[in-house]
């Protein structure tokens, strides 16, 4: 993977933010350029179609600023967020590995810039064993769905590649968690991966917490051992108490396999598809 | 309007009279101090003149000092008893010694004012910036119970509001022996900007009462596996959660009374035989709040200000915002508990009525929190598997089946056949909308969520008889519908699907027109609507003459409720939903009478 695309992309994705922004900092200036005097002798006039109209009345001191220069509320705040939805050590047969899952986020209702990593360092080899990173556009696109858009770059395994990444993040119907997205890799090759999560409450605190991950490929991939059709799956079950909202420490249990294809690629060469694991970590955002 | 500089003000200062127990950690005015006649509105005298001070000030719960400090009126929470007389014209400045503040500000809740003199920062004055005084000047054209706090920012939160009293000018019509203040608030122990972001990253950040495992189990037993799923299959089609009924609950809030804990048990005395009356105001910022006070039945008389006929109930919820004047009247020489549990009952504020200082009687249990039903929401409509379309059509001829309001509309304003009925709504866009309620339904009769079932009376809007006349005709010129819309997901509250900040301009009132508002709930959750200098009469099923008035009003799930409006002032003022982050989320308006 060469930098210069990673570098292209980014400013590319700078360039549509700060579009959005300035978007949005015209709308404001708009209401205030229409400053006017007013004297509410008549009725109001109705507006025409398409066009707005002012939206507070004149500032006495006659400063000429309308809304006196204040915002009455605040209804569209920047907000930032880090959270780990899985920080864990697991072990399996053949090993030991430390797992992330990280996701930052800063913006503001419509508007967000996402940034994800997820990867795996094995204890035994002293390596990192997979490192995925992704720097996303959300914009909220209906009451539970943002679609997203951006690059994925995977430091591991190597060579590094980067990817584009179109997909959708939300809450789907009888509150599953979901992250589905297409990926077109610098090569050209299309994938799709989805995470699915789902919150069993078995007391206010314990939480018990199904999870699936499922990967599939359009074409064959031989530099990385992914065949077309379904390449993997992970399903796992933590269980976490959260001694406050913000911190849970959780036990639980994974399994992961290849699948179609690329199962039966391992399996020739004398692999093991599958691996089940036991984990332990913890749930944090601030 | 002439800005005081600070050295004049301070020399006017000097009346900033509280008290303190408990070593001088308490700063609780004397108004709220338990068992001194002090606190009984018979023993004061109306002013025509305040002078508020806001500042930080360290707020003590239970002995301990708060991370969160208060901003406090004249070092108190809540601020002093604005005592004032009907027909004076009062003088109020106020200070914003907050020093670290874009602006403060004093809006009067309930009062008819001229729009400069309504304290919204960014509708009707620029606040009032850090160090310095605004001098509020108005005649007042009313009397009653209401209250003040601030509207900049989350002051309200953090102890910005007091009492407002305003006597009669012709003595008080109300006969009472004692008349005390109870004024209901909560306090945040994370703080405001903090609960705020954190019902903003995840909605059910402060219910532990949500419903788990051994709930389903539960509902298996009682209702039936085919019903229990269905059920469940129907919420979780919406994403929202039955038991989904105030943002900031009990793990966070203490409920407060005259700014006294629970435990603190803030007392009025009395003696055997006295009639008490009791005006209560909801100060809290999120809070609704049932009120009983078990073992003695109570007198509604006086509604957001206004006279009622009087009503015999046990029980009635206040929601953030109105008031209620109750009398009691004690004959039992014991105390008596005054318990307001908060709707979700996560928590409660609690005081004492004592024939002396010391006693206390049992404090109830928390009764169980309720749990919505789809018919509650006003989407019963939906089954197990039922679909929420958007584009149905509106039945405009069984919109009208609110009895008597619509036949009575029907007769005596031949222009309008009845009212027309909310206009069917269809938003923009659904991230600001995650429901929509198809059938709203007629609840002004309804108790609300989680009463109504305990065997005693509990007050609804259509028990209230407006005892102070109606200068108005019957005759409505216009109809005009607003609608309550949400994403509690994405914690984005707004009106018509539209953020404050998205709308594109204000809704426009006409100047004493005559105006029939719809206001329609799509949310799960209740909102007290506030409609800045006018009032809202609520046709709430009495005839014309009879039809209450109400500053604010509290809008059911799926509900319908219309108002009729005559807007006396010009001026650009304040709707918006008081619950202090719904609007802060942008569950906010300005309405234009011009």
């Amino acid at each position: 993977m060469n930098l210069p695309t990673y570098s292209t992309v980014i400013g590319v994705l700078i360039v549509l933010l700060s579009g959005t922004a300035l978007a949005q900092h015209e709308g404001h200036n708009m209401s205030e350029s229409m400053a006017m005097p007013e004297d509410y002798s008549s009725p109001p006039a109705p507006v025409p179609e398409g066009q707005s109209i002012r939206k507070y009345a004149i500032d006495d001191e006659g400063t000429g600023a309308t809304n006196f220069g204040v915002a009455p509320v605040h209804d569209n705040m920047l907000f930032y967020t880090f959270r780990a939805d899985r920080f864990e050590y697991r072990s399996f047969d053949d090993g030991e590995v430390l797992l992330w899952d990280v996701q930052g986020w800063i913006g503001r209702d419509y508007n967000k810039l996402y940034f994800e990593s997820e990867g795996e360092y094995s204890l035994d080899e002293d390596s990192f064993e997979s490192v995925q990173t992704e720097l996303l556009y959300g914009r909220a696109i209906s009451s539970f769905w943002d679609f997203r858009a951006g690059l994925r770059y995977d430091f591991e395994p190597s060579p590094e590649r980067a990817f584009a990444v179109v997909g959708v993040q939300g809450l789907a119907p009888q509150w599953f968690e979901v992250d589905a997205n297409l990926y077109l890799s610098e090569d050209g090759d299309l994938s799709f991966g989805m995470e699915a999560e789902y919150d069993i409450l078995l007391t206010q605190r314990l939480v018990l917490q199904p999870r699936m991950e499922l990967e599939i490929a359009a074409q064959d991939v031989e530099e990385y051992g992914t065949y077309a059709g379904f390449t993997g799956v992970e399903l796992g079950l933590r269980l976490r108490y959260e001694i406050s909202r913000k911190f849970a420490p959780y036990i639980g249990v994974s399994w992961e396999s290849a699948l179609g294809e690329t199962a039966n690629r391992i399996e020739n060469s004398g692999g093991d598809p599958d691996t089940a694991s036991l984990v332990a970590g913890i749930r944090f955002w601030f | 309007m002439e800005k005081i500089n600070r050295r004049q003000f301070v020399g006017r200062l000097g009346a900033g009279v509280f008290v303190t127990s408990l070593g001088g950690l308490l700063p609780r005015p004397l108004w709220a101090a338990s068992g001194k006649p002090v606190g009984d509105l018979l023993k004061l005298t109306p002013q025509s003149r305040y002078d508020l001070n806001i500042a930080y000030q360290p707020f003590y719960l239970n002995g301990k000092k708060e991370r969160i400090q208060a901003t406090a009126i004249n070092g108190t929470v809540p601020g002093p008893l604005v005592h004032l007389r009907e027909g004076d014209e009062v003088t109020l400045n106020v200070t914003n010694s907050l020093i670290d503040t874009e602006h403060s500000s004093i809006h009067w809740h309930g009062l008819i004012v001229p729009y400069q003199m309504d304290g919204v920062p960014g509708v009707s004055f620029a606040g009032i910036p850090a160090g310095e005084t605004f001098e509020y000047k108005f005649k007042l054209v009313q009397s009653g119970t209401y209250w003040y706090h601030s509207h900049s920012a989350f002051q309200e939160q953090t102890g910005t509001y007091g009492p407002l009293v305003i006597e009669p000018r012709g003595g008080d019509p109300i006969r009472a022996d004692r008349d005390y203040t109870v004024m209901l608030s909560d306090w945040t122990s994370d703080g405001p900007d903090a609960a705020f972001r954190n019902v903003t990253m995840n909605d059910g950040y402060y219910n532990y009462q949500q419903r788990t495992v051994g709930d389903l189990f539960k509902d298996f037993k009682e209702r039936g596996i085919q019903d229990t799923v269905a059920d469940r299959l129907a919420w979780g089609k919406m994403r929202m959660s039955p038991v989904d009924l105030a943002d900031i609950t009990g793990a966070d809030y203490t409920y407060l009374m005259n700014g006294n804990a629970p435990d603190d048990n803030w007392t009025a005395l009395f003696n055997p035989g006295e009639t008490v009356r009791l005006r209560f105001i909801n100060g809290a910022a999120m809070s609704t709040f049932d009120v009983r006070i078990p073992g003695l039945d109570m007198k509604v008389v006086m509604v957001d200000g206004k006279a009622v006929k009087p009503v015999d109930i046990h029980e009635f919820r206040i929601s953030v915002a109105e008031t209620y004047d109750v009398l009691v009247r004690p004959k039992k020489d014991q105390p008596f508990t005054i318990f307001a549990e908060s709707l979700d009952r996560s928590g409660y504020a609690r005081g004492s009525l004592s024939p002396q200082m010391g006693l206390s009687a049992a404090v109830p249990e928390l009764r169980p929190r309720p749990v919505r039903t789809l018919e509650d929401i006003g989407m019963g409509g939906m089954g197990s598997m039922g679909d929420m379309k958007m584009g149905a059509k509106m039945d405009h001829s069984s919109m009208g089946d609110g009895g008597m309001k619509a036949s009575s509309s029907k007769q005596m304003t031949p222009d309008i056949p009845g009212p027309i009925g909310p206009e069917p709504f269809t938003p923009e866009d659904n991230v600001n909308a995650a429901m929509i309620v198809m059938n709203p339904k007629d609840r002004v009769s309804e108790p609300g969520i989680g009463l109504g079932e305990d065997g005693w009376k509990v007050l609804t809007y259509s028990d209230l008889v407006n005892a102070e006349g109606q200068p108005y005709s019957p005759n409505v010129d216009r109809e005009m519908t607003i609608n309550i819309t949400g994403n509690m997901e994405r914690y984005m509250f707004s009106f018509d699907g539209k953020k404050f900040s998205q709308h594109p301009g204000p809704y426009n009132f006409r100047h004493n027109e005559r105006l029939r508002l719809w206001l329609v709930n799509h949310t799960m959750m209740e909102h007290p609507i506030h409609l800045h200098g006018m009032w809202m009469q609520i046709e709430n099923g009495q005839p014309h003459d009879s039809i209450p008035y109400k500053h604010t009003i509290l809008v059911k799930p799926g509900e319908k409720i219309s108002a009729l409006i005559t807007p006396i002032e010009k001026g650009d003022w304040a709707f918006h939903c008081h619950l202090l982050y719904h609007m802060d989320a942008g569950m906010f308006q300005v309405v234009r009478v011009s």
